[in-house]
């Protein structure tokens, strides 16, 4: 990977997140309402005040400078204050973001535990008996929304069975081994609701990835120098295979977290995603914008650091 | 074939069953409130004692109407910017696709519950509580899944429109307007149906998610997702309410994703093996 495309690529992040910043703000600046709407139908407070008020906010400026401003509040990291908490945006957020980022991280290890040998097997022996019942069962999975395996997961283990909780509490009061314990058994099923979503729509891209590869030429020639086939298999076609996989995880990103947020929703994981939907229905504006922008921005990372790997995997790809 | 089959029963149900179901969706019977199955009530009944198959049969409506509105906005922006895309090569081609790329990397849901938040009270003013809602839901899931079909069409037509047929029509004179709608679109059909029907799909969830994070159709209007949203709190006392109204979601969604396949099976002519 060379030098000049890792700089290249770089680049490209400017104008991306440079682009959501200016949907984000117009889309704001779009909707109907009026952050000083209870200030106007207030009849205490004297026209005057008001249209004073509006002037040392910034509100009759024209759009682009309202804009310019904002973006520079953001990039300073002053992201606002939250009404509800009673504390800045960033702060609030930064206390969120790393129990989000265990759960889809996880998540997406189980996926790949799961998918990539499932994937493999299915393709080595097409329309075997075991490929179609991984196909069938992928595409079960991948049907099944979030919010419903949540809950029938939720039904089994929680209330039939009762050996799982399903509120996730970020309170333990126990020490040592037991703190660890709890906290494993409370994140068992927000993961696998999230990591078996994900590895049904991977296995089929494994499995058509492997396809594509093990017909090649260089596949028969590996066999005829008379290596054996599971030499052949993890050595020479996977790791071929697997290259565009990682395009694939990447672009899989965004529904990721759209699946994120549902499951923390049904099990009340304390995440960005739950913060984002009671702010919502809390109406604290600076906190969903935050939110909001701190999750295409993880969809940009992703997606940034999928493009390095990928130039990792197949060097052609810097020459580009 | 079996899901055409399971897929054309459910439509029938929720066409034909209100009609033949005569239980209001929204009569209260707090002497019957969260019942199982039984024969006065098929499905069960609800915490108010409503009638669980009537609502599911009345949400089905909902649910399948957002879907194949979402489809097809999403399919018409598609097709629109794809065919601009095709047919101007150059900087508005450029522009264009990295405009879709743009789209396709941003997360679609939180962006989808921001919208729905800042755009709710509006919309509800102008067009009442559930017009305003069921535009925008389609409006904004159409508006988000547009990349896909756009990029189809555009690299069908950068083939096609170099193809002989083409050509023939571009020397007797047809305009460019004339030769994308009458020679290369009706070529380039095939897997734009394949990635609509999927988009049905895709929308039913979408809206079930939204419906089921309390931020889609209000309570009145029981979608599938509605539904769901409002069962979750009796999962260990009326379990049935919300299974049967996932169910319905799962196997809409699944025997569209299955017809989707199929389809892409019969018109994509390099299958692979």
């Amino acid at each position: 990977m060379s030098r000049e495309y890792v700089i290249r690529r770089l680049l490209i992040v400017v104008p991306s997140m440079l682009g959501i910043s200016l949907l984000l703000f117009t889309v704001l600046a779009l909707a109907p309402g009026d952050p000083f709407g209870e200030l106007a139908s207030n009849p205490a407070v004297p026209p005057e005040v008001r249209a004073a008020l509006r002037a040392k906010f910034g509100l009759d400026d024209p759009v682009w400078s309202r804009y310019l401003h904002w973006l520079a509040a953001m990039v300073q990291g002053d992201w606002g204050f939250s009404f509800v908490s009673r504390m800045n945006v960033d702060t609030l957020i930064l206390q969120r973001l790393p129990t989000t980022l265990i759960v889809i991280g996880s998540a997406q290890l189980l996926a790949i535990v799961v998918a990539i040998p499932v994937g493999v097997l299915a393709a080595t022996r097409p329309y075997s008996v075991f490929d179609q019942i991984a196909s069938t069962f992928a595409f079960i999975g991948f049907s099944l929304p979030t919010f419903f395996t949540g809950l029938l997961l939720i039904l089994v283990f929680s209330i039939q069975l009762d050996w799982l909780p399903f509120v996730y509490r970020a309170d333990i009061n126990a020490t040592g081994w037991q703190f660890y314990w709890e906290h494993i058994k409370q994140s068992i099923m927000p993961v696998t609701v999230l990591g078996l979503f994900q590895g049904a729509s991977l296995v089929r891209y494994v499995r058509s990835a492997v396809l594509d590869v093990i017909r090649l030429d260089y596949v028969t020639t590996a066999r005829s120098k008379g290596i054996g086939e599971r030499k052949v298999i993890v050595k020479h076609v996977v790791r071929t295979a697997l290259i565009p996989v990682v395009t694939l995880v990447a672009l899989q990103m965004p529904i990721v977290f759209g699946g994120a947020i549902v499951t923390e929703q049904i099990f009340r994981v304390p995440g960005i995603g739950s913060l984002l939907i009671s702010s919502i229905l809390a109406n604290d504006t600076p906190v969903v914008m935050g939110v909001t922008f701190v999750f295409a921005c993880l969809v940009v990372l992703f997606n940034l650091m999928a493009d390095f790997v990928y130039a990792w995997l197949d060097p052609r790809i810097a020459f580009r | 074939m079996a899901s055409s089959v399971v897929l054309l029963l459910i439509v029938l149900a929720i066409a034909l069953g209100p009609l033949l179901w005569r239980v209001p969706i929204n009569e209260i019977d707090f002497a019957a409130k969260l019942e199982g199955p039984s024969w006065t009530h098929p499905l069960g009944t609800d915490d108010l004692g409503q009638d669980v198959l009537a609502r599911l049969l009345y949400g089905g409506r909902v649910s399948l109407a957002v879907g194949l509105c979402a489809m097809l906005v999403a399919s018409f922006v598609g097709v629109l910017i794809g065919s601009v895309a095709g047919m101007s090569r150059g900087s508005v081609d450029a522009i264009l696709m990295w405009l879709a790329d743009f789209f396709l990397s941003l997360p679609q849901l939180p962006l989808l519950l921001l919208i729905i938040y800042l755009f709710r009270e509006g919309l509800k003013n102008v067009l009442g509580p559930e017009g305003g809602i069921f535009v925008m839901i389609v409006i904004v899931i159409g508006g988000l899944r547009w990349m896909p079909v756009a990029r189809l069409v555009r690299a069908q037509i950068l083939s096609l429109r170099e193809k002989e047929f083409v050509e023939a029509a571009r020397a007797l004179g047809a305009s460019k307007l004339r030769q994308v709608v009458r020679h290369i679109l009706p070529n380039a059909l095939g897997p734009v149906i394949v990635a609509g029907t999927i988009d049905v799909a895709a929308a039913i969830i979408a809206e079930s998610t939204l419906s089921f994070l309390g931020l889609g159709f209000p309570p009145d209007i029981p979608t599938w997702g509605r539904v769901l949203f409002d069962a979750k709190d009796y999962l260990d006392i009326a379990p049935h309410w919300a299974l049967f109204a996932g169910a319905a979601i799962f196997l809409a969604v699944l025997t569209i994703n299955f017809i989707g396949d199929g389809l892409r099976d019969a018109l994509d002519s390099r299958r692979v093996l």
